[in-house]
């Protein structure tokens, strides 16, 4: 770690002392004065600059190089000739792309996918918080959230696997117990029907412990002589869970909200590309997918970035919308 | 705030008792903590009967016979998973990974967002904006890809390091803590001392810091450990895979092993085939659910830091 490699001891205090009066004339002299300022500012801070250098490269490298290198989705991709020198092609691979009839059904699965997962994943954690908020025992509160929490831990690899293996019609759990009510094993993952509930689900089921923490910590963050007045007023718990606890932890959802919605197009490639199978894949064909499959295993780059373009500007646009509407309405958003 | 906290007037006072618990209060605890019963057993079935499946039999597994508790108890699963030498290999590498990969993307954050936290840094609006817009707005796939590709990253271990070394939401929780735990008097203090910025960033920064340090290297192992979206884009070379792609390629892809043409020892194969996948789920889950519980609380603190700042 460079940070903390050795450093030269620094000169003892006195000598800071006699550089101590040397500061004192600037505000006597301000013409002077600020430029000296300046200098002093950077003798001193260089180091920060120094700092921040290798970090500042990654950044130009590997996120500011690549939206340059987005000028391939309106040219003619040669690898031999580079982004640059590729020909021009104007807007013929978005062209391609609008006509192309696939390109209407990856959109419809991929909006349907983000907002199936919205409306089940922001209320869930909430209620989950707003219900551990009202426990006392406090063993009892700490299981449910150790174990809630758990699942965020685990891998989308193994999350899939296990979803799999659950659902199996053969050998899973979840077909032995519909076999307890009499009903013929499911073949869940065979039916393109359930992709989107075994998706949206599975993700609840992973991160709902996780996200009410957030919420929690807003709970906390409530003034209690609030709720004990409420309670000396004679308000019930729902009462107050109403009119305390939803209007204190407004501000967080509503920042959680933006950035789940900001987040529509950039719908997990990880978990979508683990649960597609030759069955599903008409509903579970989603964008981050179908990039990866044009690029990298086709080979279309200047394609498979065209979509990519296409979602990230969609992705940037809705999140502006929905800050505009959020602040519109609510007053609070990613920013002032 | 001068209010004393109900649980102590409640002792005192009875008259407090009566006001606090209805009946209605009391049937809605009721269903309360009945519905996060019910939360906590949807959480854990499934765990439960991976795990119960994993120490049963091949045959009692392929039958359906095991719901939350072992069936003929068997560790055959758990033999064949350990002495596997892909299973071993990704394991190794995986470690190298999570441990190379959280030394450079500590360093890196701390890096960058150390001077960012500090006022006399010259531009760190500036720079926090352009870092917040690469979040907002990226080149894709594609572009990434070939940025990889020209500095010669892709099938070498640097692929699965580098390119996405810093988090920016890593980079606001720790600008939060050092811009709101360190005073600016500590700063004061050791410039007085006549220690330099690296300096003090080595012997008064970083030392109080700790607890973000740790949250930060937690966030940035589990991220190594569990991702395997990067391994799938730029690696070829089997030898180099993490853990997760050979789970992915040995519990999803189906991949009968090549070579075993000998029927009998596929028929065995395939028999196996189901138990060791609850194996191989157990075993490469345990090291981060085994020190979950004593890094929870750190996570949290993180998540809260970073939701202070939004």
């Amino acid at each position: 770690m460079p940070t903390t490699a050795q450093h030269p001891i620094p000169p003892p205090a006195a000598r800071s002392r006699t550089a101590e009066p040397a500061r004192r004339p600037e505000p006597d002299v301000p013409r002077r004065g600020r430029r000296a300022r300046a200098r002093k500012a950077w003798r001193q801070h260089w180091q920060l600059y120094l700092l921040a250098i290798v970090p500042l490269a990654y950044f130009v490298i590997f996120k500011y190089i690549p939206m340059t290198f987005t000028v391939i989705a309106f040219k003619d991709y040669s690898p031999v000739r580079g982004p640059w020198g590729s020909e021009w092609v104007g807007l013929h691979n978005f062209q391609l792309l609008f006509a192309n009839p696939v390109f209407t059904q990856l959109l419809k699965n991929t909006v349907y996918l983000a907002f199936y997962l919205i409306l089940a994943s922001f209320p869930i954690p909430i209620l989950l918080a707003l219900a551990l908020n009202e426990i006392r025992q406090g063993w009892f509160k700490r299981t449910v959230q150790m174990v809630t929490y758990a699942p965020y831990f685990i891998s989308t690899v193994v999350v899939v696997s296990m979803t799999i293996l659950v659902l199996s019609p053969r050998a899973g759990i979840v077909n032995t117990g519909l076999g307890l009510f009499g009903v013929d094993p499911i073949n869940f993952m065979g039916e393109p029907g359930w992709f989107r509930h075994i998706y949206v689900w599975t993700d609840v089921w992973q991160t709902a412990g996780y996200s009410a923490v957030i919420y929690m910590a807003a709970l906390a963050g409530i003034d209690p002589a609030l709720h004990e007045s409420a309670r000396i007023d004679g308000a019930s718990r729902l009462q107050r869970i109403r009119h305390i606890d939803l209007p204190g932890i407004m501000p967080t959802a509503v920042i959680i909200l933006i950035l789940g919605v900001g987040n529509t197009m950039a719908i997990g490639f990880e978990k979508t590309y683990l649960l597609q199978n030759d069955l599903n894949l008409g509903l579970s064909e989603i964008i981050p997918t179908y990039v990866y499959k044009t690029g990298l295993i086709n080979a279309d780059f200047s394609m498979a970035t065209a979509v990519g373009l296409f979602n990230s500007v969609v992705n940037l646009f809705l999140l502006l919308v929905v800050n505009f509407a959020a602040k519109r309405v609510t007053g609070n958003g990613l920013w002032r | 705030m001068s209010v004393l906290p109900l649980s102590r007037l409640r002792r005192r006072n009875p008259a407090v008792t009566k006001v606090r618990e209805t009946a209605g209060d009391r049937m809605f605890m009721i269903v309360v903590t009945l519905m996060l019963v019910v939360v906590l057993a949807v959480v854990l079935a499934p765990i439960v009967f991976i795990v119960a499946s994993s120490f049963s039999s091949a045959d009692a597994v392929n039958a359906g016979r095991v719901s939350f508790w072992p069936v003929d108890f068997s560790l055959h699963a758990y033999h064949v998973a350990l002495t596997n030498s892909q299973v071993l290999q990704g394991y190794y590498n995986s470690l190298i990974y999570a441990v190379a990969g959280t030394a450079i993307s500590v360093t890196l954050t701390v890096a960058i967002a150390y001077p960012l936290s500090r006022k006399t840094f010259y531009g760190r609006n500036v720079i926090m904006t352009l870092l917040i817009f690469t979040m907002l707005f990226s080149g894709g796939l594609i572009p990434t890809y070939m940025v990889v590709q020209d500095l010669g990253m892709i099938n070498t271990r640097w692929a699965l390091l580098i390119p996405n070394a810093i988090g920016v939401w890593q980079v606001i929780i720790a600008r939060t803590f050092f811009a709101t735990s360190i005073p600016d008097e500590l700063h004061e203090a050791a410039m007085l001392d006549g220690a330099s910025e690296l300096r003090t960033l080595r012997s008064v920064v970083l030392p109080l810091s700790k607890p973000v340090l740790a949250v930060l290297a937690l966030m940035y192992a589990i991220f190594q450990w569990n991702t395997y979206f990067d391994a799938l884009v730029y690696l070829k070379d089997t030898d180099l895979y993490p853990l997760q792609i050979v789970l992915r390629n040995m519990l999803l892809l189906n991949a009968n092993r090549p070579g075993s043409v000998d029927l009998a020892q596929q028929m065995e194969g395939l028999r196996l085939a189901n138990v060791l996948r609850y194996a191989l789920i157990v075993v490469s889950s345990l090291p981060v659910l085994l020190i979950y519980p004593f890094i929870a609380r750190h996570f949290t603190k993180g998540v809260m830091v970073g939701a202070v700042k939004g």
